[in-house]
């Protein structure tokens, strides 16, 4: 908190900390109110009389009605989900195991095989998608949800690891060495001290990683083609935008209900997560 | 019954020698501690007696078996960490019951040697909390209690009292030596701390550079110091040490130097005999200075300024100025001095120390 006169106080830190919210909230809201806003108001020109762009007097359900009716949007919700979950779920395994491993044991070029993870993660998607696309052809997983489920563990991974590797580098190797010498073998030091103690870590590389997965735009454009087996942000960018027609309301109710389990799952382990950004293990 | 020796050990990362052939005998029941300055390879040394540190050569035995291979939980010991190494996410009740469950004793025998543990260390009222509920001596217990519950055959300690003030310290340090008392299980000390060497130890090993300087009981180390690191490293103030040079004059040997002039008593002398002409380091303790009375002969007294006046209520520290060596002096209590005042010092011949200032081995 900042200390002395008022003046200083609104100046340093009432004033940037609402411009700083209402900057961040201004698009949910934008989504929330074009959601509700009947077509007739939304498809208007801007100078036409009474126009008020943030505010409505006819609240609609009809977009997000539509969508849930005349578009394959819980398919595409189902879809995302398992995808998320599962690519999430390979991620923090492989991420896990890595991360102890390159933070505990010593193991010849385990400095070199960490950096070389980390390389992998700076290739962008953009490259890399074009000779994954080559490896799902030959594997016939496109238009699956395995084409994502395995492809998104290429960013995740390295992701996790690197997360992973730090946080278990905060945890005093004291503690494991303790329990070996208590009688635990290595992977009861691991299971029963290490993990329970690496939760935020663990947590917060879950919750990165599942909303990375969530968000992904790239892998699934170019994976999936059938609407059936699209994910929420691919499909409701392309079933809704037909040609040059934007269909505004749909999409931004799509947009919103796409973001609630992400939002869902941050304020639920949030202080966890901060718990994990913030600081490290206190004995 | 545990008796645990090292024999040759080493332990180097090529060329650099953390520990180098270190070669120790600690019977049954001893307490031995192994102090040195950091980098010593005293934690080094305990953590290859504990498993978590490989041997590069060397082996070590605990009660005639070699364990050099043995993993650390196969090894039968416990371990207190300078930092507690408490588990964080679990109780002191489950802390102290971990070794013992993951060695898979039945519910009933847990509950009853923590029980027991706690009762010993006066803990049983917090063995329901987390670590972070409790204060640094409360861990620091809770610590000990975990090693104590299993009952090892050999307790290692690495530094267990450095992360407590210095109240509790001396407090834990008596509790530690009734508890070995009690306990009577053979134990390894580390710490760089002289004065809890010299307090807790039935041996004192003195390390430094990977090398062992001296093994021997407190006093015997405090009085016959083998070489000139470990007559400085223990005692607190610190030995005084001159370089003086020796002199044949009429059949006695005199020890010189700007502002001192000594007569090296007959029994020392015969030793020092060989060095005549050359300079050596002489070493003299501060309680071993006095102020010169009139029955003190001129030959062992010397001239000095004071510089500082430390008063401590049971002594007087006076630091003062010998020619261009600076000492430590202490003193009655009841004598009064003042900075600046010059006065007349008398040593006890019996307490001087002479050390080869090449080798620093004692003469």
């Amino acid at each position: 908190m900042i200390e002395g006169a008022t003046w200083r106080r609104w100046v340093f830190f009432y004033v940037p900390l609402t411009s700083f919210i209402v900057l961040l909230l201004f698009p949910f809201y934008w989504m929330v109110i074009t959601t509700l806003r009947p077509d007739r108001e939304l498809y208007r020109p801007w100078n036409s009389a009474n126009y008020n762009p943030f505010w409505t007097w006819h609240p609609t359900l009809s977009h997000i009605k539509d969508l849930l009716t005349q578009t394959l949007f819980t398919t595409w919700l189902l879809n995302t989900m398992i995808i998320a979950l599962s690519a999430t779920a390979i991620s923090l395994f492989c991420g896990l195991l890595a991360g102890y491993a390159l933070s505990r044991l010593k193991f010849p070029f385990a400095g070199l095989l960490g950096t070389a993870i980390f390389i992998t993660y700076l290739v962008p998607q953009t490259l890399l998608f074009i000779p994954l696309a080559d490896i799902i052809r030959n594997f016939h997983l496109g238009d699956s949800p395995w084409a994502l489920i395995l492809t998104y563990p290429t960013f995740l991974i390295p992701f996790c690891t690197w997360l992973m590797m730090g946080y278990f580098k905060s945890i005093p190797k004291e503690l494991e060495e303790c329990a070996r010498i208590d009688g635990a073998a290595r992977w009861k030091a691991m299971l029963y001290i290490i993990f329970p103690i690496a939760v935020p870590g663990i947590l917060s590389a879950g919750i990165f990683a599942f909303t990375l997965s969530w968000n992904e735009f790239l892998y699934a454009l170019v994976f999936l083609s059938s609407p059936g087996e699209k994910t929420v942000p691919v499909g409701v960018t392309s079933e809704l935008i037909r040609g040059d027609v934007f269909y505004w309301g749909e999409l931004m109710a799509g947009a919103l209900l796409g973001s609630i389990p992400v939002a869902f799952v941050y304020s639920f382990f949030v202080e966890h997560y901060v718990a994990s950004v913030t600081g490290s293990v206190k004995g | 019954m545990a008796e645990v020796v090292l024999q040759n050990l080493n332990k180097n990362f090529d060329e650099v020698y953390a520990v180098k052939d270190v070669n120790l005998s600690i019977q049954d029941k001893e307490f031995m501690v192994l102090v040195g300055p950091s980098g010593c390879g005293k934690t080094t040394t305990l953590r290859m007696v504990a498993g978590l540190e490989s041997i590069s050569s060397g082996r070590i035995l605990i009660d005639t078996k070699v364990i050099n291979d043995l993993s650390p939980m196969d090894r039968d010991i416990a371990m207190v960490f300078q930092n507690y190494a408490l588990y964080p996410h679990m109780s002191v009740y489950d802390n102290m019951a971990f070794g013992l469950k993951m060695r898979k004793l039945d519910r009933a025998d847990i509950a009853r040697r923590v029980q027991d543990a706690a009762e010993i260390l006066g803990i049983e009222a917090l063995l329901a909390r987390k670590p972070r509920q409790l204060s640094g001596g409360q861990r620091q217990r809770v610590a000990l209690g975990r090693a104590i519950v299993r009952h090892p055959r050999v307790f290692l300690f690495d530094e267990p009292l450095s992360n407590l003030d210095a109240k509790l310290r001396v407090q834990m340090r008596v509790e530690l030596k009734k508890l070995h008392d009690r306990l009577g299980t053979t134990a390894i000390y580390v710490t760089h701390d002289q004065v809890e060497a010299m307090t807790l130890g039935d041996r004192v090993v003195v390390m430094k550079d990977g090398l062992v300087q001296q093994v021997g009981e407190p006093l015997e180390l405090y009085n016959e110091p083998a070489n000139r690191f470990v007559a400085g490293f223990l005692g607190s103030p610190a030995m005084n040490f001159a370089m003086v040079g020796v002199r044949d004059n009429a059949g006695a040997l005199w020890a010189e130097d700007d502002g001192i002039r000594i007569k090296v008593p007959g029994q020392i002398a015969g030793r020092l005999g060989r060095y005549s002409g050359q300079q050596v380091t002489m070493g003299i303790r501060p309680e071993d200075l006095h102020v010169a009375g009139a029955d003190d002969p001129a030959e062992l007294t010397f001239d000095a300024a004071v510089e500082v006046v430390e008063k401590l209520g049971s002594e007087i520290l006076l630091d003062v100025a010998v020619g261009k060596n600076t000492m430590v002096a202490s003193v009655e209590p009841d004598i009064r001095v003042n900075v600046r005042d010059r006065l007349r010092l008398a040593l006890n011949p019996e307490r001087l120390h002479f050390f080869d200032a090449a080798s620093e081995a004692v003469i």
